[in-house]
């Protein structure tokens, strides 16, 4: 198996007195979706967090390409390639598709003064979306006229133009519907076959488990297990998640 | 593939395409009430070159504050020490050239460095506490004025401060605020008899306006270049990004405190220039100058179109805004109307502004949000 591109090793998050994490260890290969499965309150979104560089952990280490690093910001983590694709908060939706697509890395013409090239901006928004099926009916539309799954694309299709090595998707597939649910989990098939690791957070357990090829499962803060898909049904994940309680089966 | 539409889009009319710019509105605005005071107020000498003169260095007044205002509101922040900034400025430059015998230049320079640093102590008090800058800036607004008051009972013994204006003549930066251009072309087409010349006194033979004001200079290069950073630059996305969604932006990597502490050091200095070119053409500082500003230049921004919630907005809108503002508060004055109405037409024309504003958005994002 190839070298991890990304890995976390005894993370420990404190919030005060509130101890979110409690030594979680992680990691990721190229090409691989590793799923992160949890509760509600289980400690997923802090851990991508110190992950994508929001959250520096107060104690634990981080390794990338098998070298140390310490992110203090977002931008540290992007700037190696980590890029997080958030339930709610990745797009702003009175701006235009192509000024979210180009946020932060915005492409610039023109001396002395450097200006945000919106011709090119336009361009390579339209051109990417394409890519993914999704036609705008102008790149200057508000993104708030996009629906979930595919503002959700749109993040997802930024982070791959940026480079992104590192995939990491909070939540993306709660709050959509049945089609746009299935464009998503294809996107990040496509995905792993280019070679990207993708870190999929989800607490639906058939969504992880048709795309995943490893599974962890988070409760209270802690690492109950990781296993590959080989080495686990879907129910076995379910029960996992409960917290090793068996659920009243109401499936059938 | 480049050609496929999805079906469920519907083609949007130029009308809907317009009605969403945010500069819309206020053109619309613009146009009314200039229409109206050109029926009521004209045969009163508003649209003489005397009184054009007159409304619009009161607009170009309310564009300084307003193009700052603007660009914070957008970035998701108010200042409600705009007012309180005014008259602080206005004062350290009076002080400074009359009471310590300063050159002016140095005074207004010192008057500048104050009142940025003042505008970036208000900035990083907001981003450091995470307190609604509504709220701090209120604080300033107080903090500001009762030092300014203090400052000048202490040194002068006194609150207004005249004997400004030959100071500012003899000076060579006080013009640039102060002065006038075009002062040969309005004396030629004074000879030439377009324009109306003084007939007797000691002017007689000059023309009644005799020049463009510096101010109204000053007016239309802030909403210029506000509008060129807003649209045309990275800085501009930014301002975007943090009054849409601070935390989104954070994410992107976005330096969202930067950007809000130097817009609220830009709208400093935009409260400052208005101070200095008050002191220098008129003459003289008053303590209380400026008061209820901070209102007007949010008024106009949000005439403007601009949401009062951030994340939207346009500083040519504002510069609209602060002419439509102008042109109703001195078209109220030349058509004799009671002055207190102006409040009540004032406070309408908000009402009316917001209640657009808040549906043109729905437009935008699409459905009811």
């Amino acid at each position: 198996m190839s070298e991890p591109i990304i890995k976390l090793d005894n993370i420990k998050k404190n919030f005060g007195s509130v101890i979110a994490l409690e030594g979680v260890s992680f990691d990721v290969n190229p090409g691989e979706c590793h799923c992160l499965l949890g509760d509600n309150g289980a400690g997923k979104s802090t851990f991508i967090k110190t992950m994508s560089g929001v959250h520096p952990p107060s104690s634990g280490e981080i390794y990338f390409q098998g070298e140390k690093v310490t992110f203090n910001s977002p931008h540290d983590a992007i700037s190696k390639g980590i890029a997080t694709v958030y339930q709610d908060l990745g797009m702003i939706p009175l701006m235009s598709v192509s000024r979210n697509f180009f946020l932060g890395n915005e492409p610039t013409k023109g001396w002395p003064v450097k200006l945000f090239d919106h011709e090119t901006a336009n361009k390579i928004t339209e051109d990417e979306m394409s890519k993914f099926q999704i036609l705008l009916r102008s790149p200057e539309q508000a993104v708030g006229t996009l629906s979930g799954g595919e503002r959700q694309t749109v993040a997802i299709a930024r982070a791959v133009y940026f480079g992104a090595k590192v995939l990491i998707l909070d939540e993306p597939t709660s709050a959509l519907g049945v089609k746009q649910t299935a464009n998503v989990l294809d996107t990040i098939d496509k995905m792993r076959t280019k070679g990207i690791a993708v870190v999929f957070i989800t607490h639906n357990v058939r969504h992880a488990y048709s795309v995943g090829d490893r599974f962890t499962v988070l409760d209270r803060g802690k690492t109950i297990a990781t296993a590959n898909k080989n080495e686990v049904s879907p129910d076995k994940l379910q029960n996992l998640m409960a917290g090793g309680k068996e659920l009243p089966s109401l499936e059938d | 593939m480049q050609n496929k539409i999805d079906e469920r889009i519907r083609n949007i009319g130029f009308f809907q395409k317009t009605l969403v710019r945010p500069e819309f509105g206020s053109i619309c605005g613009v146009i009314l009430v200039i229409i109206f005071f050109l029926l009521i107020a004209s045969d009163n000498g508003m649209f003489n070159p005397d009184g054009i003169r007159n409304w619009t260095v009161v607009s170009a007044q309310f564009a300084i504050i307003a193009v700052g205002a603007c660009l914070l509101m957008i970035a998701g922040e108010f200042d409600l020490s705009v007012g309180s900034m005014i008259g602080f400025s206005g004062m350290v430059l009076a002080i400074g050239s009359i009471h310590f015998g300063l050159p002016v230049w140095q005074s207004i320079i010192l008057a500048y460095i104050l009142s940025i640093a003042l505008g970036g102590v208000n900035g990083f008090i907001v981003i450091k506490t995470k307190l609604p800058s509504f709220i701090v800036t209120l604080a300033f607004l107080y903090i500001l004025r009762g030092l300014t008051i203090f400052m000048s009972v202490t040194t002068t013994s006194k609150t207004i401060l005249s004997g400004m204006k030959p100071l500012a003549d003899a000076d060579w930066l006080a013009p640039i605020f102060g002065g006038e251009v075009l002062t040969g072309l309005f004396q030629w087409m004074g000879d030439k008899g377009w324009i109306e010349v003084f007939k007797r006194g000691v002017f007689e033979g000059q023309p009644v306006v005799s020049g463009v004001p510096n101010l109204i200079l000053w007016a239309i290069g802030l909403v210029i270049f506000g509008h060129w950073l807003l649209t045309r630059t990275r800085f501009g996305n930014w301002i975007y990004a943090a009054g849409g969604d601070a935390s989104a932006a954070k994410y992107a990597g976005v330096p969202v405190n930067r950007v809000k502490i130097l817009l609220f050091m830009f709208t400093a200095f935009c409260a400052c220039t208005f101070a200095m070119c008050q002191v220098t053409e008129f003459g003289s500082a008053g303590a209380d100058r400026g008061l209820l500003k901070e209102f007007e230049a949010i008024i106009c921004v949000v005439i403007g179109g601009a949401l009062l919630t951030g994340g939207y907005g346009s500083v040519i809108g504002a510069g609209l805004g602060a002419i439509m503002f102008g042109v109703v508060q001195q078209g109220l004055f030349f058509s004799g109307a009671e002055a207190s109405l102006f409040r009540v037409f004032l406070g309408g024309l908000l009402l009316v502004a917001v209640i657009t504003n808040t549906y043109i958005r729905r437009l935008i994002v699409g459905t009811g949000d």
